[in-house]
């Protein structure tokens, strides 16, 4: 790998070098790198581009890491993940994309994953997205995620766009069953002339089933957020939404949380608020000697950390 | 001298007009002094406060601060040259933590160890709070022992602090007066300035000013004034006052 795909791969997945465990890197449209283990096995697909990527019963403690980067100008993939973990397991799964674009044709880069999670087993996914690079080409990244969730399985999900992506539409849906718990905790930052589609459909199909979905965004200079988040509770379960986001410059934001109850037994909150960051902030951090835009860079840190 | 302000009058736009806020106020206050500012609400004590912090600018007069003029600096110049601030009402931040409030504070890097230094010196046991958000989690007594931490963080030659016992129960406020004591001992090469009602609070003041109607009604040593306006509205008893 050169020098910008490895600061790509950082950026991503917090990786300096060749990850621990189970491993499949991915640069330019191309496997450069793979490692399956005792438990964790991981396999090309044959009829699409993409890997399988399989967790044996009851393994604990190991990861996977499957970051993703492009460097190339005019790229556009599609990839399929299928993750199949099993029953009993409780691992930590990093993927993330970057693309680094200084040519002058769009990059493209959309991952459909799915998780097939085994009863009570365990997951901490953790996603990030990254841009950079000077060209005109956009770097778009479009990834859908479909988690479906057997009897007492739990999910916790990391998803970051801080930087450097034109265009995304990400799109997250989930099917619980009884006991199943999903945790979501999104972090979303647009600048420039960025567009972000962020939308999530959960759905609670078992008794005593809950979701927790929470996005904090941040939209500034003229870029545009719509967040659709919807939990649909079909059985005894519980389930929460929250969109909390700050507006600057020329930002629009557009918060979505909506709710469906099916059973008498569901119980469901959303919350949304969207607004500037409060001069009495500002004037806090100032009084603290910061200047006001250290002091708005700070509060935004804080408030995607 | 620390602190001299020249002729400053503030006027307000208001509904009916425009309100005097403050009318012609010149005063001076020495280094290493404890000072507290009493008098009516809307006397104008606040605003005078946020001026001398940068947060509102007069509409005529000047400011000295260590024998420069400081009228036309922003807030963050002010606080640079050493002057604190802190809330009548904290702010609340989503997502900052205490620790990241103090290093900000502080200007640098401290330690968690210097962090909670700051903390127990307020009070608060520092390994419950240190990572804490400053958010609505917290209570208006925490908050305002936080944000004197905040001051306590930094190397001010001027702390100035508006209406401390503002939205706190009274087992706080018997710890604030604790907190004041203690720096009111050991005000080495720092002058306090403190906006209240409350006579305990004015007991330890080396010098009172009384303001009402925007105008300096009374100044000078605590022993000359406190018995002046003692059991009045200027120098309440906690217990009546809080109830």
């Amino acid at each position: 790998m050169d020098a910008i795909q490895k600061q790509l791969l950082q950026e991503v997945a917090d990786l300096h070098d060749i990850p621990e465990g189970a491993y499949n890197l991915r640069a330019n449209g191309e496997s450069v790198g793979r490692k399956s283990t005792a438990n964790i096995e991981i396999i090309s697909k044959t009829d699409v581009s993409g890997i399988d990527i399989r967790i044996k019963p009851n393994t604990k403690k190991e990861s996977v890491h499957i970051p993703v980067v492009l460097s190339e100008s005019g790229l556009k993939e599609t990839v399929y993940n299928d993750f199949y973990i099993g029953e009993n397991s409780d691992v930590l799964i990093v993927a993330g994309c970057g693309i680094d674009n200084c040519g002058t044709q769009d990059s493209e880069h959309d991952g459909v994953h799915r998780f097939y999670i085994g009863k009570n087993a365990k997951i901490r996914y953790v996603e990030k997205h990254y841009g950079s690079g000077s060209g005109d080409g956009k770097r778009i990244l479009n990834p859908q995620t479909e988690v479906y969730m057997e009897e007492g399985s739990t999910c916790e999900m990391e998803m970051v766009q801080i930087k450097g992506v034109d265009s995304t539409e990400r799109t997250t849906i989930a099917k619980l069953a009884a006991d199943a718990k999903l945790i979501v905790h999104e972090r979303l930052m647009t600048h420039g002339e960025q567009h972000a589609l962020s939308i999530y459909k959960v759905e609670l199909n078992g008794d005593g089933s809950s979701a927790d979905v929470v996005s904090r965004s941040v939209a500034r200079d003229h870029s545009y957020q719509k967040l659709d988040m919807c939990i649909s509770g079909n059985a005894a379960c519980s389930g929460h939404t929250e969109c909390d986001s700050i507006i600057m410059d020329h930002g629009t934001i557009l918060a979505v949380p909506s709710l469906e109850a099916n059973s008498i037994d569901a119980a469901l909150v959303h919350e949304a608020a969207i607004g500037k960051i409060a001069g009495e902030q500002l004037t806090k951090l100032m009084t603290l000697g910061l200047t006001e835009a250290e002091a708005e860079e700070q509060i935004i840190n804080g408030f995607l950390k | 001298m620390m602190l001299q302000l020249n002729s400053i009058a503030f006027h307000a736009e208001t509904n009916d007009g425009k309100a005097e806020i403050i009318r012609d106020i010149s005063l001076h206050i020495d280094a290493n002094k404890f000072i507290v500012i009493t008098g009516p609400n809307g006397g104008g004590k606040s605003t005078l406060a946020k001026i001398i912090a940068g947060i509102e600018t007069p509409t005529s007069g000047t400011i000295t601060f260590q024998g420069e003029d400081i009228t036309d600096l922003s807030i963050t110049d002010r606080a640079k040259r050493g002057i604190g601030f802190a809330f009548q009402q904290p702010v609340r931040f989503k997502g900052l933590t205490v620790l990241d409030l103090l290093r900000i504070a502080s200007g640098k890097q401290i330690t968690i160890a210097e962090a909670c230094e700051y903390l127990s010196e307020v009070g608060l046991c520092a390994k419950d709070y240190i990572h804490r958000e400053v958010n609505a989690s917290l209570s208006g007594g925490e908050l305002k022992r936080i944000e004197i931490a905040t001051i306590l963080a930094r190397d001010v030659k001027l702390a100035i602090f508006d209406e401390p016992e503002a939205g706190i129960d009274l087992w706080s406020f018997q710890n604030l007066i604790r907190i004041f004591e203690k720096m009111r001992e050991s005000t080495q090469d720092r002058t306090i300035l403190v906006i209240s009602h409350q006579e305990r609070i004015l007991n330890i003041a080396d010098e009172i000013i009384v303001l009402a109607d925007g105008k300096i009604e009374k100044q000078g040593p605590k022993e000359q004034i406190l018995p002046s306006i003692i059991g009045t509205q200027y120098a309440a008893d906690v217990c009546r006052k809080l109830s």
